[in-house]
């Protein structure tokens, strides 16, 4: 399950990076989406991987998940949710402001 | 436990909704509530800076969550401090922006609210995750704040910084995470017990966790080579604006002293005084791409902006030699000339606005319609902020020098800040005596020296600046008390045992007068 856990991460980042760097707005929307999702699970990695555990705390319960990683996770889904709503907004607004969807605002010299 | 300590946060924060939902439709409304809550927080941030100036520190634990496990808010000098210094410059800015800029969008004043909260929540918090939330809040704030008024310079310059912020906010979280998996904490005191303990084994991860927040927090400050977002977002940004944000590189600044003074300090064992090494190479280079740009820079509007940077490099320069002179001497220089270019950028928007069309370009032009007004806050600004005698610009740099005087890299830090004080100061005089001496008389038409539509400045707008610049001299005549009190705030924070103390006693067994549970926080 780490290998599984870990590669998953491993190839968000990797997509997530080369969208970000992309010329075009949308593409590095998507990375930026993708990128906070491998940032998610890392942080739920980091409670550490462990299946089969009590998910209610009672009396006697010796083994539970770290739920602090979870609380997290809850916060961080919330605000990058919300910042992935606003950054979408933000570029169709320069989208229809500068007539170009490149990250600069003007496509460079020969780019059509 | 001390309710006034949320204060900061809570005020802003229903101050903000009120002015959503209360006054929605009424300008003159929005401006009221906004200017009354931006008072009180002043008042707030008098009566903090009053509590922590003998140098208590005291925690609150919100939700009466005794720590580590719920998340504390701490004063100490050093939090006071940004609080007032948060507030100094809110009401200036504020009383700017009533004067019209506030009419250009929708929201500016809620907007301006939820900044406050942030600002001052990113102060306050003793928890590194509410960290990132408040950094996240005042962000989210900022990006509106940013794109008030529109336009499509503003949108591009948005577009970058929002981008650029939000990979910043991943790697903040990355860096938090990584910090939690090894110590299992992300409250400040408690890491500051436990990063000590860490086994050897998990020290690598420790250091890269810990790395990874530099770099966040470097991207906020400005620090070479994450400072290129700066100049074009600060430049488009509306002037009370622009100048409010004169704190956001500091909420950078702030958060590297914090966290690398109380969790990676001296006694962090291996992990013990991780940035340093980084900052004032860093910083220094910082400070020599911010003279090139202030050199460069075609406009006023961009001077300023790359003035940003280099007091960013200056500060960021003495933080990383880490001793108590030296952190003293960055808190002295970060009070300067966070009023001395809050006071720039609005006083550059008040020059835009009586030229006209030529509006900051750097050419020659007809003259301002006030010369001797705007000329003369020019020459004290520029005399504060290029480090010359008497203003406190100088004072901070006699102290910045004076504490890298005993340090190893002693030779560049004196080669490059007085470098770069001598380049400043070639700018903004070419600068000054481009906008008021290097003036179009000789036209055709000799009365048509000023369009005759130019209004004057707005005696308010007038009276924002100098209130600042009023900041400005009273930092240098109480010069004395100003740098005593910065001393004793670095001394505060090398030491954090009473931080780290107040904070393991917040709970409310150990607390004041908190009954048991239930009650406490709000």
């Amino acid at each position: 399950m780490e290998l599984l856990f870990a590669s998953a991460i491993g190839v968000l980042v990797a997509a997530g990076v080369y969208l970000v760097l992309r010329a075009r707005t949308f593409p590095v929307v998507l990375g930026l989406a993708l990128l906070s999702y491998a940032v998610n699970f890392y942080i739920l990695a980091m409670g550490r991987l462990r299946v089969d555990l009590a998910p209610i705390v009672r009396e006697g319960t010796v083994a539970y998940p770290d739920p602090i990683p979870q609380a997290l996770v809850l916060t961080a889904i919330v605000i990058g949710f919300a910042m992935t709503a606003f950054v979408l907004i933000l570029s169709l607004r320069a989208s229809f402001d500068l007539g170009t969807d490149h990250v600069d605002g003007r496509p460079p010299v020969g780019d059509r | 436990m001390n309710h006034w300590i949320i204060a900061p946060v809570a005020l802003p924060a229903l101050a903000g909704v009120a002015v959503l939902l209360g006054a929605r439709g009424s300008l003159r409304g929005q401006r009221l509530l906004g200017g009354l809550a931006t008072a009180a927080l002043l008042g707030i941030g008098i009566l903090l800076m009053d509590q922590a100036y003998d140098g208590t520190v005291q925690a609150y634990a919100l939700g009466a969550w005794p720590a580590p496990f719920g998340i504390v808010l701490v004063l100490d000098r050093l939090s006071a401090m940004m609080v007032l210094m948060t507030a100094l410059v809110a009401c200036c800015s504020l009383l700017y922006a009533i004067t019209g800029p506030d009419s250009h969008g929708a929201n500016f004043h809620a907007l301006f609210q939820f900044q406050l909260m942030g600002l001052c929540g990113a102060f306050l918090t003793g928890d590194v995750f509410n960290l990132f939330v408040f950094f996240e809040v005042l962000l989210i704030a900022s990006y509106g704040l940013l794109l008030h008024g529109g336009g499509r310079e503003r949108v591009r310059a948005g577009l970058h910084y929002v981008v650029f912020n939000l990979v910043g906010s991943s790697l903040f979280l990355i860096g938090v995470g990584t910090i939690y998996g090894v110590t299992g904490t992300l409250n400040m005191a408690d890491l500051a017990v436990k990063v000590p303990q860490v086994a050897p084994t998990d020290t690598t991860l420790l250091m890269f966790g810990a790395l990874v927040l530099l770099v966040v927090f470097a991207v906020k400050a400005a620090l070479l080579p994450l400072c290129f977002w700066l100049p074009r977002t600060y430049g488009s940004a509306a002037a009370p604006v622009a100048a409010l944000f004169a704190i956001m590189t500091k909420v950078g600044i702030y958060s590297i002293v914090r966290v690398y003074t109380v969790a990676f300090g001296s006694e962090a064992g291996v992990a013990a005084d991780v940035a340093q090494e980084w900052l004032w190479p860093l910083a220094l280079l910082t400070l020599l791409v911010g003279t090139l740009g202030v050199l460069a820079a075609r406009g006023l509007r961009t001077l300023a902006a790359y003035l940003v940077i280099t007091s960013v490099g200056m500060m960021l320069t003495v933080v990383g030699l880490g001793s108590t002179a030296s952190l003293g001497a960055a808190f002295y220089y970060m009070l300067h000339s966070t009023f001395a270019l809050a006071a720039m950028f609005l006083l550059v928007d008040l020059i835009v606005l009586q030229r006209g069309e030529v509006a900051g370009r750097l050419v020659r032009a007809p003259a301002v319609r006030q010369p001797a007004l705007l000329g003369g806050m020019f020459l004290v600004l520029a005399v504060a902020l290029a480090g010359l005698p008497p203003l406190s610009g100088f004072i901070g740099k006699v102290l910045i020098l004076s504490a890298a005087l005993g340090a190893q890299p002693a030779v560049w830090v004196y080669a490059v800040v007085l470098t770069a004080g001598f380049m400043a100061l070639v700018a903004l005089s070419r600068a000054g005596s481009m906008v008021f001496w290097n003036v179009n008389r000789g036209s055709a038409n000799p009365g048509d020296i000023v369009a005759p539509t130019v209004p004057r400045a707005e005696p308010a707008r007038v009276a924002a600046v100098v209130v600042l610049l009023a900041l400005v001299v009273a930092m240098s005549v109480f010069a004395g008390p100003v740098a005593r009190f910065a001393y004793s705030t670095a001394a505060q924070l090398l030491r954090p045992d009473d931080y780290i103390e107040a904070v393991m006693n917040a709970s409310p067994e150990g607390g004041d007068n908190v009954p048991a549970h239930g009650a406490g926080g709000r």
